[in-house]
């Protein structure tokens, strides 16, 4: 593995574990569970800035992913192979950013999508997390 | 990658990678245009010089939405760790009227004020501002709170868990806990969840019968008037400018659809009234969602730099084939 690949490495893992850390406090309990009490750890209790964190880390991740799918493509060129697990993990990170992105747009001004589309975009979004952490953690 | 890349294969390239390119500006144009959908979203203006304060419009909002009120069961199950999940029981105070609770949706905050050395006493009634863009309903991380076509926000008690994320993300805290009733009980109620969070849903139920929300109805002053937010605003500034009042709502949060005019400063009456748990205030508020949204568009741009990228990379190593 050259030096570029180490760090696209380095940079994915802690854009996932960021990501999903934040992403995770968007539900109401490390306040209650006193995760958010840990020292380095109070914006955890903090909506509104585990919220930018998750953008920020949304951001890059599909910077990455844009870069990784034509990366893999032009590449492919020169047979360049993928595992059935990297084509799992492929699938949940293209949900995580379709249903992320959705979510995205959800939060600007106006009601786009019906109530029941929203609950269906944060179950869905949770679902591919689960995915994603299930598949990272086999590797 | 190898070094092995012919003409014909970068070109190939070229085309995949503008293929993708064209890909994401579509979806950046789709978004675009879902967030543009044009909806008349239903406002309320309250003149707070008109107000006497006679609570009319508090009881009649308890008896239109009695119904919708909590039936907490008890006793309420242990819930853990009790320090940072604290029991909220209201059943017990359903008469109490001074400040929101999850049995009272509206109460009437009192500003006591000396202007130009007259003392004057102004009655506000308060309750959900329903902002344009709502942070109790856009944060909420199950969609239990939504937002009507007609912009006005409510929680929907069935799918509620009472986590209380609403009310910390609401620059107003508005929503009201109740334990010991909702989904919450039937899932891990030692674990997660505490009740269900309640506020003013303007009367959803009787403005999609073509009704008009209680508090309006009742209202022997006429204080409320209900309408399009842009006939609001308008009529708001042109009572602002007959009175030499002021304005609130129109900005706070990004923009709310409900609109105060006073004949005094809001700074003043922010100052003058009696705030704290249920009692909100009075003070400006920036868009609390912006931030979050500004960096959200960088959405639009961070694929477009991913595929650049990858581009670059791919047209430096074919360049070095061609020169060796």
């Amino acid at each position: 593995m050259n030096n570029a690949n180490k760090t696209l490495r380095y940079l994915y893992f802690i854009t996932l574990f960021f990501i999903t850390l934040s992403g995770f406090a968007q539900m109401p309990i490390f306040s209650r569970y006193y995760i958010a009490s840990l020292p380095g750890l109070g914006w955890l209790g903090e909506f509104y800035v585990s919220h930018r964190i998750h953008y920020i880390f949304a951001v890059i991740l599909s910077g990455l992913a844009a870069y990784m799918l034509v990366d893999f493509f032009l590449g492919k060129m020169n047979s360049r192979k993928i595992t059935r697990a990297g084509v799992a993990k492929a699938g949940i990170i293209a949900g995580l950013i379709i249903t992320g992105s959705l979510m995205m747009v959800k939060n600007f001004t106006g009601t786009p999508f019906s109530n029941g589309v929203i609950i269906f975009l944060d179950v869905s979004h949770l679902v591919f997390c689960m995915g994603l952490l299930f598949l990272t953690a086999m590797e | 990658m190898t070094n092995k890349i012919s003409r014909r294969a970068f070109l190939k390239g070229s085309i995949t990678a503008a293929g993708s390119v064209a890909a994401t500006t579509s979806i950046a144009r789709a978004a675009k245009s879902i967030t543009k959908k044009e909806t008349q979203p239903l406002a309320t203006l309250i003149d707070i010089s008109k107000c006497v304060g006679c609570e009319e419009c508090v009881y009649a909002c308890q008896e239109a939405n009695a119904p919708k009120h909590p039936k907490p069961e008890k006793p309420f199950p242990k819930m853990y760790p009790s320090a940072t999940v604290p029991v909220a029981d209201w059943s017990g105070k359903q008469d109490v009227t001074d400040r929101l609770t999850p049995y009272n949706w509206l109460f009437i905050q009192h500003a006591n004020l000396t202007i130009n050395g007259e003392e004057i006493e102004l009655n506000i009634p308060r309750r959900c501002m329903h902002c344009s863009n709502p942070p109790c309903v856009k944060l909420c991380p199950w969609g239990s709170a939504k937002q009507e076509d007609n912009g006005l926000s409510r929680i929907d008690s069935d799918l509620c868990l009472g986590g209380a994320k609403c009310k910390t993300v609401c620059p107003w805290d508005i929503p009201q806990r109740q334990t010991g009733t909702g989904l919450y009980l039937d899932l891990l109620p030692a674990l997660a969840g505490n009740g269900v969070m309640y506020k003013c849903d303007r009367c959803y139920d009787k403005l999609e019968k073509g009704e008009t929300p209680a508090c309006i109805e009742a209202c022997p002053e006429e204080v409320q008037t209900i309408g399009p937010r842009d006939g609001i605003l308008k009529q708001a500034r042109k009572l602002a400018k007959e009175m030499n009042g002021y304005i609130y709502g129109e900005h706070e949060n990004g923009g709310t659809l409900t609109i105060y005019v006073s004949p005094v400063p809001f700074d003043q009456l922010a100052a003058s009234v009696e705030t704290g748990d249920g009692k909100p205030h009075l003070t400006e508020v920036k868009d609390m969602m912006a931030d979050g949204n500004n960096i959200a568009k960088a959405m639009l741009v961070a694929p477009l730099a991913g595929v650049a990228a990858a581009v670059g990379k791919f047209y430096k190593y074919s360049k070095e084939d061609d020169n060796e």
